[in-house]
């Protein structure tokens, strides 16, 4: 459980806010999207939770203790981060990308190799990749990889920033399920975000949305699309609704 | 000519060595505090600017003044270590060569340092943080791998430059290949400047080379190349040394010192063959500066060398009269116990007087035989003169005594100043009165009859602690009034000289057999 209380954070010494006073909670096992458009806060929420930004205001507790206790690395290696960039290390095998997190851990050698290749097999690559150097990935492949080094020190949490942005339609749907799955299987708690209303609709169960570093909407997906009251969260949810209904009135009309 | 080229490769793992030593340690120390900085600067771009900007600043010195100011400045701080606990160090060769090629190559090394580290990818370090790394693991474990080749990169460029000066700080009193360059200069040994340069050259080559290997290595995750490069590094630098090494851990002897032209080459292995006749071992420092010579010989860093009364006179004692010889010669003598503890052994019998002279026929021309006459003249002539002679005190005493005023001056390696009067790019020269070109290529020199030029005996100096040197004295006594003019004038010749070339060592054995000393 991660709750969030009367977060702020500026970033030009109070005249504005990148985050305003938000509170949020995320229940454990739960599949959280927060969405917005670039500027919204949204990226810079995700990062105060892993500490990658510190808030100047407000309260962050995971499972009841305050993300502050202790150094910032060591909470980073119980949470996993995925990102748009994501940063495979250019001089390391994918092997070792994976593995980089147990290292830290102090794992020996046989067990890193062992989840190394229990990894791969979760992201549906084949176990020969470990031997390989990120730079002969395609795009997809390497967010598999950065999702597979987000897992594997076995985190609670996990972390998705924008995760599959720069990704083709396709394999951007694809990945967005199978993490899904994975999220189920390994029974994790999730926060992702994304400026994708149709895709936090199709994997969240809760969707919090921000604007201009205020959170205006909190709710499961049926909520966000049927009740909501502010009007910009409404024009958000109009795209998708507008893109469904005509494709399956395409799809009914070519039956 | 095979047998300059078999000299001067008797000369070279001594000169080698050292040269190797002294860039390999400045490279080491340079990249052991610019690998930091770098850090620092990469991190902190409040940090980057006035550190580059620093490094820089050092850049633009030119390398030989950097050299140079060192000297004064490790003299001033030997000075007050002395003064605080009792111990100070030699503030000639090694010390200020190393400190000032270490500050030359740190402008490379920190640049492509800060643009190897600033230039790795934002989300990679995103991912490292997000991992779980610490600041030191991110720096060793993603930044420093990634940044490695270009910071190699600079560190190439630093071991060229820092091998290539190392070569200037033989005018600091360090041995270096660049012993070869100047006494080459100094005596028109062609082939020795050469020797010396591909010598320089070719170290620097396979320095370079040996880097790019590591370079290469470290770009492509080749572990094996790096180890290769390394190793050879490391194995040339231990073998370049154990002459070094071998030299050091033997009994010390005597340090002789000598300026930088062709007599004190040769007064310095006259010394030094006499002291080794006599069973003493002997180290020569050559190439020093004028007035850096007597300096080292008060710091006790020398133990004796060849210096004239005149210069004494004006540039250390700083006295602008000009009495006669003898009693020029007895109140310096006085003098320099006093101020400085160093004894004067005595006059060798000849000497090295500054002279101005012209070309037989162009004197006759104009008809000047005094510099009296000159004056007359000097608006419509060029003077050429060497390095140091117009920023000498002699100068300014000649120039008001006679009122000189030459259309232009200019300033020439003595070699090249008699080469300038010769094809008459100079129409007069500040000559050494016991130069052999003198006569050898049909100069005249101008009498002085207002008496402005001070005289000049050579006399042979001893160090403050060889005062009372007995065994060093004894070995020196034969050589105090035994050589004439004339003498020194034809050893002069012999290494000068552009065909039929003597080294100095020859010029020294020919020398002390025409005096009667063999």
């Amino acid at each position: 459980m991660i709750i969030l209380e009367g977060l702020s954070k500026s970033f030009d010494g109070g005249a504005s806010f990148a985050v305003d006073h938000v509170s949020l909670t995320v229940a454990r096992g739960e599949f959280r999207v927060i969405v917005g458009a670039s500027g919204s806060g949204k990226t810079t929420l995700l990062k105060t939770l892993n500490r990658l930004i510190e808030p100047d205001g407000g309260s962050i507790t995971l499972d009841g203790r305050p993300v502050t206790e202790g150094p910032a690395y060591l909470l980073r290696r119980r949470i996993g981060y995925v990102f748009q960039g994501v940063g495979l290390f250019p001089h390391l095998t994918v092997g070792e990308n994976i593995g980089v997190t147990p290292k830290l851990l102090g794992w020996d050698a046989a067990t890193i190799k062992g989840r190394v290749e229990e990894l791969l097999d979760l992201v549906s690559l084949p176990c020969a990749f470990a031997s390989r150097t990120p730079q002969a990935l395609s795009g997809g492949q390497r967010q598999r990889i950065g999702l597979a080094r987000a897992l594997a020190a076995k985190p609670d949490v996990v972390l998705l920033d924008e995760p599959f942005g720069a990704l083709d339609a396709v394999t951007r749907d694809t990945l967005g399920h199978e993490y899904r799955r994975i999220h189920e299987a390994l029974g994790l708690t999730t926060v992702m975000i994304t400026h994708d209303m149709m895709e936090a609709l199709l994997l969240a169960d809760r969707i919090a949305v921000m604007k201009d570093g205020k959170l205006l909407a909190d709710g499961a997906p049926h909520d966000i699309l049927t009740r909501a009251g502010d009007p910009y969260v409404r024009e958000l949810v109009e795209t998708p609704r507008r893109q469904a209904e005509k494709v399956a009135a395409l799809a009914a009309g070519g039956a | 000519m095979n047998e300059q080229i078999a000299a001067a490769f008797g000369l070279l793992p001594v000169y080698l060595g050292w040269h190797v030593v002294l860039s390999g340690a400045a490279l080491t120390l340079g990249l052991v505090l610019s690998a930091p900085l770098a850090v620092i600067s990469a991190r902190s771009p409040r940090v980057r600017w006035p550190v580059l900007a620093v490094a820089g600043l050092i850049q633009t010195i030119p390398s030989l003044a950097l050299l140079a100011l060192f000297y004064p400045l490790l003299l001033a701080l030997s000075a007050v270590t002395r003064g605080a606990i009792g111990h100070g160090f030699p503030a000639l060769g090694f010390l200020p060569s190393l400190l000032a090629l270490t500050l030359y190559s740190m402008l490379p090394i920190l640049r492509n340092g800060v643009t190897g580290l600033t230039g790795v990818d934002p989300a990679v370090v995103e991912a490292a943080k997000g991992v779980g790394m610490t600041d030191r693991q991110r720096l060793w474990q993603v930044e420093a791998p990634l940044a490695a080749p270009v910071a190699m990169a600079g560190v190439r460029t630093a071991a060229v430059w820092v091998i290539g000066t190392a070569t200037l700080s033989t005018s600091v009193g360090q041995t270096s290949l660049g012993d070869y360059i100047f006494s080459g200069l100094q005596t028109e040994n062609w082939v020795l400047v050469l020797f010396g340069c591909a010598a320089s050259a070719g170290l620097a080559f396979v320095v370079d080379q040996l880097l790019g290997l590591i370079e290469t290595g470290l770009a492509r995750r080749d572990r094996r190349r790096v180890v290769i490069g390394l190793g050879a590094l490391l194995a040339g630098f231990l073998l370049a040394s154990a002459p070094i090494i071998a030299a050091a851990s033997r009994p010390a002897g005597y340090v002789i010192g000598a300026k930088n032209f062709s007599e004190q080459y040769i007064l310095s292995d006259l010394m030094t063959d006499q002291l080794e006749r006599a069973g003493s071992r002997v180290t020569q420092k050559n190439d020093l500066g004028s007035v850096i010579a007597f300096r080292a010989l008060a710091g006790n860093e020398i133990d004796a060398y060849v210096d004239y009364s005149g210069t004494i006179w004006t540039t250390v004692l700083g006295r602008k009269d000009t009495p006669p010889r003898a009693v020029l010669l007895a109140e310096m003598t006085r003098e320099l116990k006093a101020k400085y503890g160093v004894a004067v052994l005595g006059a060798l019998g000849f000497e090295n007087a500054y002279a101005l002279a012209m070309r037989r026929t162009a004197a006759a021309k104009l008809h000047i035989a005094s510099i009296a006459d000159l004056a007359q003249h000097a608006p419509d002539l060029t003077l050429g003169s060497d390095l140091e002679f117009l920023s000498r005190i002699e100068w300014r005493g000649i120039e008001s005594a006679y009122g000189l005023h030459f259309r232009t001056q200019r300033q020439f390696q003595p070699t090249f100043m008699y080469k300038a009067v010769e094809d008459g790019q100079a129409d007069v020269i500040s000559a050494f009165s016991s130069d052999g070109r003198i006569a050898a290529d049909d100069l005249v020199v101008l009498t002085d009859p207002k008496g402005a030029i001070p005289p000049y005996d050579a006399v042979i100096l001893l160090a403050p602690k060889r005062g009372g040197d007995e065994r060093l004295k004894q070995a020196l006594q034969p050589l105090v009034g035994r050589i004439t003019v004339e003498a020194m004038r034809s050893a002069n010749l012999t290494v000068d000289r552009d065909r039929d070339k003597r080294s100095p060592v020859d010029a020294a054995h020919a020398l002390a057999a025409a005096i009667g000393l063999k």
